[in-house]
């Protein structure tokens, strides 16, 4: 009667010692998928973490950008004028918000990384970074091996490293190269053109052809990298990103009034950038919900 | 006596039509980081494409690239009036990982011209002296950095005694207006900090008109200038054609004053200081140079020959020529040493030749 009605939960259960499981068939309504909205509900109740990293050198906007993605004040950018002397070492800095949409709530981390890049000689600028994931990496691992591990271990692993590229319209610098090269293997790198609105639509498209070819020439596997892809859906879905990876982006965090309705935008002589224009609102949605599943496997 | 009509009114149109004839030179040096637009701006500024068969390199050639000094020569003729323009462009400059120094070459080659004048004004056949000092260097700030960087900072101290400099912030269709104030006000108090001497413009005579008192401080009030360089025409809405960047939110046109100072730019480089630009080289710049070069290798052996030869402008010491291997510099001294001898007298032969003319002339009036 009973028999054998072994059946598969998760669709990635590729355990070599795991028993062959058969689908059989469903006699009637069991309510296996209120699994689902269980899961949601705890989801909900525990909440996501999610820790970003932003680097680039200072003034690419990667304070606007954080808060105009999260459409909160999640980093206070500092004005032009009231900044003091760069620091001479690269020193990363971590700020901690909740942030609540629709009953789910995020705790998000962003680290930002004043200084890199900024100086006459920027050998092993990238030394601090690495090493900052690398902490991160054995600080998880150490309440892992643990004998009585929490019930829910703290992941202030780097989630996504955003690397912000200046917006020559040539090609990647050799210090964008070498860093790339370095964090992608330890780290979901996503390199972003900054400052876009600078750049025509014609040579937006160029600088990030030139961009897709020098990273390949260089062996550099951004996120979201093929080796991970799982089926076809994902296959389908990643090539469409990647295709227009590295996303040409622009911040901004104030208002201005457009056609009846208050967007966030740059006001310039000739016109109002309007930030949503710049493909930012593809990264978004895509990061979240690809980011915080994907990631933590 | 009555009132003669001498005619020296007439002088200037007299140096006017020589220099036409003669046509002028001008050397300007770009330089800053690769990506600022300085390429697109030199062709904007000239209406010439000076980079046409330019290859941009990829990533991996800029890997193993160090700087190189790249001249350009074009001659540009406006209204009969010939210009032989020379571009002394800088690729390479700052793209490294580790730029330390990167800014020697540069400074070499502006001394080497220097150096190269210095030998000619001091040869025989003085003439034709082809004058390829630079005269001005433009240099390109970033429009998203917080000001000037480091590097900025480095490369300027090391030539703001060579050259002139002319700030600019490149690409300065990325900044809002408030964003360019803000910004040009932190590189004007970074520029005074880090006592970096700019080219002052020369304040204008009382004599001129209000207009150009009002045009002259307004050029003075955008320094460093933000600009924006663009070789393509655009057609805003129902205006005329222009020249600018379109974006999918509007253009930004290159000639418009609200939109960049490319004007003002334009107007102080061509129309109306360049003259100024190879004065200030030859008068200030050169002959700082010069005394440096001069002083540094003035020898204790020098000393004794001083009672020879006395120039008339500089005191004791010889004419150096520091390229030379020592063994034959000794020779060539002595070489000069007549040759200079030589010099003083039929310099002072034609100093009283003309002494008795102008007695003559004026026992006659």
């Amino acid at each position: 009667m009973a028999g054998t009605s072994k059946r598969s939960m998760s669709p990635h259960s590729s355990q070599p010692s795991s028993p062959r499981t058969s689908s059989c068939e469903m006699f009637g309504y069991v309510g296996i998928e209120a699994v689902l909205d269980q899961l949601k509900i705890k989801a909900m109740k525990t909440g996501f973490e999610f820790n970003i990293m932003v680097v680039g050198r200072s003034g690419l906007g990667k304070s606007t950008m954080v808060n105009t993605l999260f459409k909160s004040k999640v980093w206070k950018s500092s004005p032009v004028n009231k900044l003091g002397p760069l620091p001479q070492t690269l020193q990363l800095q971590s700020v901690t918000h909740t942030i609540e949409e629709k009953g789910v709530k995020l705790k998000l981390t962003v680290t930002d990384t004043p200084g890199f890049g900024d100086q006459i000689n920027n050998d092993k600028c990238w030394d601090p970074i690495l090493n900052y994931i690398n902490d991160q990496y054995e600080h998880y691992l150490q309440e892992e091996v643990l004998i009585t591990r929490q019930h829910h271990i703290p992941d202030t692993r780097v989630h996504i490293c955003v690397y912000f590229v200046p917006p020559t319209g040539h090609c990647l610098r050799p210090l964008d190269i070498e860093f790339l090269r370095r964090l992608c293997r330890v780290v979901n790198v996503v390199p972003v053109i900054a400052r876009a609105d600078s750049l025509t639509l014609e040579e937006r498209e160029a600088f990030r052809w030139q961009i897709q070819e020098d990273l390949k020439k260089n062996g550099i596997f951004v996120y979201p990298q093929k080796c991970f892809d799982e089926d076809t859906n994902d296959k389908a879905l990643n090539d469409k990103i990647r295709e227009k990876i590295p996303f040409a982006v622009v911040g901004a965090d104030r208002e201005h009034i457009v056609n009846g309705k208050c967007v966030l935008g740059r006001k310039t002589k000739w016109g109002i950038i309007e930030a949503p224009i710049c493909r930012t609102s593809k990264t978004s949605p895509i990061m979240f919900t690809m980011k915080i599943i994907e990631y933590t496997d | 006596m009555d009132k003669e009509y001498v005619g020296f009114a007439a002088l200037p149109s007299q140096l006017h039509r020589k220099s036409v004839k003669k046509g002028f030179e001008f050397t300007l040096m770009v330089a800053g980081e690769s990506g600022l637009g300085k390429s697109t701006l030199i062709n904007s500024l000239f209406l010439t494409d000076l980079y046409k068969d330019r290859l941009i390199p990829d990533a991996s050639a800029r890997l193993s690239q160090t700087l190189t000094i790249e001249r350009r020569g074009v001659e540009i003729e406006e209204e009969g009036i010939k210009v032989k323009l020379t571009l002394v462009d800088t690729p390479g400059f700052g793209d490294a990982v580790d730029n330390g120094d990167c800014w020697m070459p540069v400074v070499r080659f502006i001394e080497e011209q220097f150096e190269q004048y210095l030998r000619d004004e001091s040869g025989l056949n003085r003439k034709n002296i082809q004058d390829s000092r630079v005269h001005c260097c433009l240099y390109f700030i970033s429009p998203f950095g917080r000001g000037l960087r480091p590097l900025d900072v480095a490369f300027l101290r090391a030539v703001h005694d060579k050259v002139n400099i002319v700030p600019v912030i490149g690409k300065a269709d990325a900044l809002t207006p408030k964003e360019t104030q803000i910004l040009k006000q932190k590189i004007r108090e970074q520029l005074e900090e880090q006592e970096i001497n700019i080219y002052q413009f020369p304040d204008c005579d009382s004599d001129e008109d209000e207009d150009f008192k009002k045009q002259d401080a307004e050029m003075k009030e955008s320094i460093p200038f933000a600009v924006i360089g663009s070789s393509t025409v655009v057609r805003d809405g129902a205006t005329r054609p222009v020249r600018g960047r379109l974006y999918p939110w509007g253009a930004a046109e290159v000639e418009n004053p609200h939109h960049c100072d490319f004007l003002n730019l334009r107007r102080m480089l061509v129309q109306t200081h360049l003259q100024d630009l190879k004065e200030v080289t030859h008068d200030l710049l050169y002959e700082g140079y010069r005394a440096r070069c001069l002083q540094s290798l003035a020898r204790p052996g020098a000393r004794e020959r001083t009672g020879r030869s006395k120039l008339s402008r500089q005191s004791a010491t010889e004419i150096p020529l520091p390229m030379l291997p020592l063994a034959d510099t000794e020779k060539l001294i002595r070489e000069k040493d007549e040759e200079l001898r030589r010099m003083q007298e039929m310099l002072e032969k034609m100093q009283a030749q003309m002494q008795q003319s102008q007695g003559e002339q004026s026992d006659v009036l």
